[in-house]
This record gives structure tokens, C-alpha cells and sequence, in this order.
């Protein structure tokens, strides 16, 4: 049994996304009324309490750890690590439209690789950090594929034949140019999203609505 | 040595032991005091009979086969074992039906996030009472319970399981599978996804859309009623009527003041039909417990009966108990 919190009361504590989507984030907190000027310091600090509002700092990929255990009431985090951890029951409540990449499957520049596999193995070998995401599209699309999951710079899984392609999240698409990779197919378009646990969407209601309408203004283009 | 036991199963100790029993039987007493017998069910059914009360539920079964090769099911609930029992052992009895059990049951899920494979559930049925009379007497029995158990913060949060199904009727979606994958995420309760749904669906304006998306949203007091009747339409009309004769029968047994009225509120179990409750306590990030009415189900089972109840997941309950305790100075 994962704990809770120590009373459920106090200021709202939101989870807040560290890395590639912190800038952006701590704009559209700033836009929202929430003040940042402690997070945006030298601090190494991960806590950053405030009147109304915590701000609590972590790996966006723990954000839907956090927020569904209910140690963060609220949080930020990308729709890629939303998917990949579909599993987890927290509230999908806005989409902030920053932050905007997309998944894709992409191999190596003018290889067939990943067709003959397809046709002479039944099945393409793919490297990925987002297993369940790349699971899920090509058992959707009717196609087997043996997934392996890696941890670091996944664009070196191609070039050295560990697998016939990649799936991965693209921004400017500068990482794959700069490997001589391709984008084959695009899978899905991700965004920054703000997220809610069951229980504190239900408890305290007025605080969470309250936010995510400052934070739909803030962020509506 | 260290000996394994399988993934989402414990043991448990006698520390915890004490205190669990001490919060069972605090429960008990109070089912009982209200007329609630006990009863006690096999752990293991027919596959043929849990599949046939919750063809949902049965996605996270336990299953295997006996020496006769029958295919043989662990309970993922009570609510459907009683169902079975009041079918067969009491067709003939004049109703209304009063029953409680403390039971284990079995879910083939993730397990170590606030959800075990093997847990404790401790509830009520009550069998031939018809809304909004019996559904108040369920949600008064649980705030008794909840009170019995110390938890004076809890909430009650009490929605409508029709109330999406009919208003997508009204809006013409008569795709079964475009009605599901809306529902699916207004269970979710994945907004993104839902807005994204909705647009799908031929027929559905922009303004009725958002009037869905609103609709998802309102949680509250009994004020909530009239923002939802402001919406419009004839199947919000219909819930909000249900859920207003609930709330006045809440309000007559002295309740009210426990229970949130939740539009949003959908459970993903197949068997509900009009109000749905949900517990949460502010100490806990996960629901305590849920129930509501499930006036079909023991049709399933040849006797058409309405019924509603509650169970709350003890082991939950108790984590709540401590965190309250130690917020409270009281150790």
C-alpha cells in the first residue's frame, strides 16, 4: 500500500516538471498567478513552499508516480509520459499546448531495413525508452515487433544494428538529421499537460478548478 | 531462509493484526446493529456465474481449472457472490434483504500502487429496497461505518451511472463503440481525451460538447443540482431529479452533510445503474470504497430485485485510521 499524506490540508502542492518543459512551465505557472521566483533561483531545493501553493520539483516522468499516490495534489507533465504510464489513475485535466514534440518511428536514411525485416522476419526490432507506447502502436497497426528498451541515446541503436529502427520523441527533429535517421511514421503528438489526483479533484475541488482555469487562460493561444 | 509469496499478497503480523480486527469489528458492530447480517461466500465460484453478473471484472479474474476440468473464478467482489446467494437461497423470501460480509477478494492488477492482488472488503447489500429510500439507508450506514472507524473528515461523493449513458442517447450517439470510448474517458476522467471524443462524434455540436465537458465537472453541495438543470437538456433533467430525491431523503436522515454530489463520478464497474458512491478521506490520495445501485443485476440471476450497498477496502481504511491518528497528536 503506497502512503498518503500527512493530513491533506495546507497549501496546494503541485508537481512540477524538471528538464526540457521547466521553462515554459514556470512561465505558465508565473501567468497563472502562481509565483516562481523561487524555483527560477540558484536554489538546489526541491520543496518551494508557498501561501497557497508548493511547488514540488521532480523528473517529469515521476510526476504521475507522485500525483497518483497523492503526495502531489496536482502536477505538470508531458502527454508522452502520461501514455507510457497509462496504468496510473491520475486525472487528464488540460491540455497547456506547450512543449509540443511528437513520438514517431524513424530508421536510418535511405535503409530499407525496416520493410525487409517486416517482410522476410515478420518482424522489425525496435529500440525505444517508451516500450508500452510503441507496444501499443504497432500491435494497433497489426504489425510484431520485438521491443528492446534502452535508456540513453537511443539513435545509436540503429547505426550500430542493435535494431532496425527507433521509436522516440522529436522537437526539431536536429538529433535524427544529425544521426542520418528519418522520420518513417509519425505516432503521436504530445503536449505539456496538467494533471490531478482522484482524490484531491474531488476534495478540494474549488482550488483545483480555480488553478486550471487560470492556467487554461494563461496558456490559450 | 526466505521463502516468496506471489506479488500483491502479504502477510500480516500481529501488531497490524490487532488493529485490523479492532477496525472489523467496529465495522461488524455496526452492520449489525442496523440489521445487517453477515454472511460468508466460497472464495472460489464458477467462472460461468462471476462472468455472468460483471463481464468487465472478469478482464482481471484469477482463473483456473478443477479436477473435473470446470472453470473455476476468484471473486473480485462480494456484491456478485450475494447476488448469487439471494438467487439461489433466499428467491422466496419477503424482501427487503439485509446483508454485510468482512471478505478477501482477488484482482489480477498491477500491484504496489495503493492496490493489492488479494484484499479485504468490508460492506453492505440491501436487496429489495428501491431509490431514493434504500440508496439513503446505504449512505447512511456507510457514514456510520465511516464514522465507527474514526474517520469524521471522510467524504461521500455521490454521482449518477445513467446520467452519461442517456444523455448520449439524446444527443443521437447510437454507435456503440463511439458511446464507449466516450465513456471510457469520462470514467477516466481524461478531459484532453474526452474534448477529443467528443469532437469525433457526427452530430455532437461544439456547444453541446462543451456542455459534457462541463457537466463532467460539477461537484459539490446540493447547489451543483441547479448548475447542471442551467445545462439543459432532458437526461441531465432526469439525473438531477434522481439525484435531488436522494439528496432529500439524505437531508431527512440527517446525512446530507457528508455527502458531495459529483456529476463526474462514473465507476468502471459494469453492474451500476443510478447513483453511484465513491469514499474519500483527505488523508489518503486513493478512494476508500464505492458502491451504489445496481437495480439490473440480480435480474442476471433470475430475481428482479433492486438492490444497492457499499464496500470499503479495510486495509485502505486503516492507512486512513493512522494517518488521521497521527494528525490528530493522538500517538
Amino acid at each position: 500500500m503506497s502512503g498518503g499524506r500527512p493530513n491533506g490540508e495546507g497549501p496546494l502542492r503541485i508537481a512540477v516538471p524538471r528538464g526540457a518543459l521547466l521553462g515554459e512551465t514556470l512561465d505558465a505557472l508565473d501567468a497563472a498567478g502562481v509565483d516562481t521566483t523561487a524555483v527560477r533561483g540558484e536554489s538546489r531545493a526541491l520543496i518551494f513552499p508557498g501561501e497557497e501553493i508548493t511547488l514540488v520539483t521532480m523528473r517529469p516522468s515521476d510526476v504521475p508516480t507522485y500525483v497518483e499516490a497523492g503526495a502531489a495534489d496536482v502536477g505538470i507533465t508531458g502527454k508522452d509520459v502520461i501514455l507510457e504510464q497509462a496504468d496510473r489513475v491520475v486525472y487528464e485535466l488540460l491540455d497547456l499546448g506547450y512543449g509540443r514534440c511528437r513520438m514517431v518511428l524513424a530508421g536510418r536514411k535511405g535503409d530499407a531495413k525496416l520493410g525487409e525485416s517486416q517482410r522476410r522476419l515478420g518482424m522489425m526490432r525496435i529500440a525505444t525508452k517508451y516500450p508500452r507506447i510503441a507496444e501499443r502502436h504497432f500491435e494497433a497497426t497489426g504489425r510484431q515487433v520485438e521491443v528492446i528498451e534502452v535508456k540513453g541515446s537511443i539513435e545509436l541503436a540503429p547505426l550500430i544494428g542493435l535494431a532496425d529502427g527507433i521509436v522516440d520523441l522529436v522537437a526539431t527533429g536536429r538529433t535524427l538529421e544529425e544521426n542520418d535517421l528519418e522520420v518513417r511514421e509519425e505516432i503521436v503528438e504530445c503536449t505539456a499537460r496538467f494533471v490531478a489526483n482522484r482524490v484531491a479533484h474531488k476534495l478540494r475541488a474549488a482550488e483545483v478548478d480555480a488553478l486550471m482555469e487560470r492556467l487554461r487562460e494563461a496558456t490559450a493561444k | 531462509m526466505i521463502h516468496p509469496i506471489p506479488p500483491g499478497t502479504r502477510d500480516i503480523l500481529p501488531d497490524e493484526m490487532r488493529e485490523l480486527r479492532r477496525l472489523e469489528r467496529a465495522l461488524l458492530d455496526v452492520f449489525e446493529e442496523r440489521g445487517y447480517g453477515q454472511v460468508a461466500t466460497p472464495a472460489i465460484e464458477y467462472d460461468e456465474v462471476l462472468s455472468r453478473g460483471d463481464r468487465r471484472a472478469a478482464a482481471t479474474a484469477y482463473r483456473f481449472f478443477d479436477e473435473r476440468g470446470e472453470l473455476l473464478s476468484l471473486r473480485t467482489d462480494m456484491t456478485v457472490p450475494i447476488a448469487r446467494l439471494v438467487a439461489s437461497r433466499f428467491a422466496s423470501v419477503e424482501p427487503p434483504l439485509r446483508l454485510s460480509y468482512l471478505a478477501n477478494a482477488y484482482r489480477a492488477v498491477r500491484p504496489q500502487r495503493g492496490q493489492m492482488r488479494e484484499f479485504t472488503q468490508a460492506g453492505i447489500e440491501l436487496i429489495g429496497a428501491s431509490a431514493p429510500e434504500g440508496t439513503a439507508e446505504v449512505v447512511e450506514v456507510l457514514a456510520a461505518a465511516l464514522d465507527a472507524a474514526g474517520l469524521d473528515r471522510a467524504v461521500i461523493g455521490l454521482g449518477d451511472a445513467d446520467l452519461y449513458r442517456q444523455l448520449l442517447a439524446e444527443l443521437g450517439v447510437e454507435d456503440e463503440q463511439t458511446g464507449e470510448s466516450v465513456l471510457q474517458r469520462l470514467a477516466a476522467h481524461d478531459l484532453v481525451g474526452l474534448e477529443a471524443a467528443l469532437e469525433e462524434v457526427d452530430g455532437i455540436g461544439a456547444e453541446q460538447a462543451a456542455t459534457c465537458l462541463a457537466l463532467s465537472q460539477l461537484r459539490g453541495g446540493r447547489e451543483v443540482l441547479e448548475r447542471a438543470r442551467g445545462l439543459g437538456g432532458d437526461a441531465v433533467e432526469r439525473a438531477t431529479a434522481r439525484l435531488g430525491e436522494t439528496y432529500e431523503a439524505l437531508e431527512a436522515r440527517g446525512v446530507a452533510d457528508r455527502v458531495r454530489i459529483d456529476l463526474g463520478l462514473l465507476r468502471d464497474l459494469g453492474y451500476y445503474s443510478g447513483a453511484i458512491l465513491e469514499v474519500y478521506d483527505p488523508a489518503l490520495g486513493h478512494v476508500l470504497g464505492g458502491g451504489g445501485r445496481y437495480d439490473g443485476l440480480l435480474k442476471r440471476f433470475g430475481v428482479d430485485l433492486p438492490a444497492a450497498g457499499f464496500a470499503l477496502y479495510v486495509e485502505r481504511v486503516h492507512l486512513a485510521q493512522l494517518e488521521e491518528e497521527s494528525r490528530r497528536g493522538e500517538r
